[in-house]
């Protein structure tokens, strides 16, 4: 049977829950990197072997491990994502961490992507090993102005969080970039375009600027071709291809609960299903659940409607936030739905969100939560 | 000449904090430690040949404000994880 891992990153290190098919007993594995930053830990799934780790100690510069036996020994990629050295005069950038990773697609086995702060685009075609620059992203003269300046950095930093290859065509690729917007490339990287239209940004003095807004997280449906969703700082939006407009599907949420929020998971054998964890963002922006009473909420039509499941999560006092790679699925039937808290809690469901159990508690703040299985 | 590493870098030089290097530069010093520990330097030195903002080097007790800072044979190089934080 094969083996169900959930990669937990954290402030502090590196977690590996372990289970059969079953999900009834967990394992854990880990601190792997004790004492460091862990934004992303993703394992190939076309292999099933290769698993990345994006690091980052509090003193010393951002890299890239891999291991080749689920975690059992490291190797630092010689060549960790780095910006271009800038020329003399020039002013040149530097990787604050690397954020997202993830691998490419199936027909190009080697190949992986890896997203920092600030926003940069790093792509592997050695499993990881050795990483460069994506220059039509990165030297193209459009990216600052997309990205705010650079100066707005949100609490981590400007960041390009997310990207996603089409899993039909492996040179379209889908990147989400903190308040900078949803971007497309249908070139493998060389040229990108904005793909905002119809999102809110209502912190920017132009209702329909072509980029500037603020998804959370994007996801791209792995299975049915053009469905993509995304949460945003100002709603949640799903677009189907052909079209070019984003509808927010969040208008559809309770008005006393509202549609902001940071993770968002999609169904992966249904593009009608999808879950996000709605928060406060309200006044300050406290990024807590609404009220100190979490819950998930379901969608099974595409979000024209929204279930809250709430199932043994906490009744209320709970004042934790669920950050944008930090709630995923597994592949199994019923599907399992899993999140982490920045209180070190990761949160499980075997029945797609109607019941909740606490896999784990008193873990270092959450930052990634990704799901695995391994032959 | 002696090299002194914090323990950020320890799992790099199998946790000995005091290794040799040589260089006539603090760049060449750099490049000489990343041939021995493979990886070590990228830790402390960014993409843009900057020393990384919460690690410090000292040549003899007096902190080098960059790489190009020259060495004779006969120097002490000290690499301090800065404190910072809680």
């Amino acid at each position: 049977m094969a083996q169900l891992l959930v990669l937990v990153g954290t402030r502090k290190g590196l977690f590996i829950l372990g289970s059969d098919g079953t999900r009834r007993s967990w394992s854990i594995d880990g601190p792997h990197f004790l004492g460091q930053v862990v934004n992303h830990a993703v394992l190939d799934p076309r292999d099933q072997r290769t698993l990345l780790a994006a690091v980052r100690a509090g003193h010393l510069g951002p890299t890239v491990y891999r291991s080749e036996d689920a975690g059992k020994s490291w190797a630092e990629a010689k060549a960790p994502p780095a910006f271009r050295k800038a020329a003399e005069g020039e002013r040149g950038e530097t990787v604050s961490h690397v954020f997202w990773l993830t691998p490419g697609h199936t027909s190009q086995p080697s190949r992986w992507y890896a997203c920092t702060s600030p926003p940069g685009l790093f792509v592997s075609d050695d499993a990881g090993r050795t990483w460069s620059g994506v220059a039509g992203f990165n030297e193209n003269p459009e990216r600052i102005k997309w990205c705010g300046g650079l100066q707005d950095a949100p609490p981590d930093g400007a960041t390009l969080h997310s990207l996603h290859v089409d899993p039909f065509d492996a040179k379209h690729l889908y990147i989400g970039i903190s308040v900078g917007g949803v971007f497309e490339s249908r070139d493998a990287g060389a040229s990108w375009a904005p793909l905002n239209a119809g999102v809110a940004a209502d912190f920017l003095p132009d209702p329909d600027a072509p980029y500037g807004q603020d998804p959370h997280c994007l996801r791209v449906h792995p299975a049915v071709r053009d469905v993509v969703y995304h949460q945003n700082h100002c709603g949640i939006y799903r677009l189907d291809r052909g079209a070019n407009r984003w509808q927010r599907i969040g208008a559809n949420m309770p008005k006393d609960i509202g549609d902001i929020g940071f993770p968002l998971a999609l169904h992966p054998r249904d593009p009608k299903t999808l879950w996000v964890f709605p928060m406060d963002g309200g006044t300050v922006w406290p990024r807590m659940p609404i009220g100190g009473r979490p819950a998930v909420y379901g969608s099974r039509d595409a979000g024209a409607s929204w279930k809250r499941l709430d199932g043994g999560l906490p009744a209320d006092q709970a004042w934790f936030t669920v950050k944008r790679q930090a709630m995923t699925h597994d592949a199994l039937d019923p599907l399992g739905l899993y999140f982490g808290t920045t209180c070190g809690e990761i949160w499980a469901s075997f029945d797609e969100g109607a019941h909740w159990q606490c896999l784990r508690a008193h873990l270092p703040h959450v930052y990634s939560v990704e799901v695995a299985s391994v032959a | 000449m002696k090299v002194v590493l914090p323990t950020p870098l320890a799992e790099y030089t199998a946790h000995r904090r005091e290794v040799e290097a040589e260089g006539a530069t603090l760049a060449e010093l750099l490049a000489d430690l990343d041939r021995r520990y493979p990886g070590i330097r990228f830790r402390v030195i960014d993409e843009q040949d900057a020393i990384r903002p919460h690690i410090k080097i000292f040549v003899n007790r007096a902190q080098a404000d960059g790489i190009a800072r020259p060495l004779a044979p006969s120097d002490e190089v000290l690499v301090v994880a800065a404190l910072s934080g809680g």
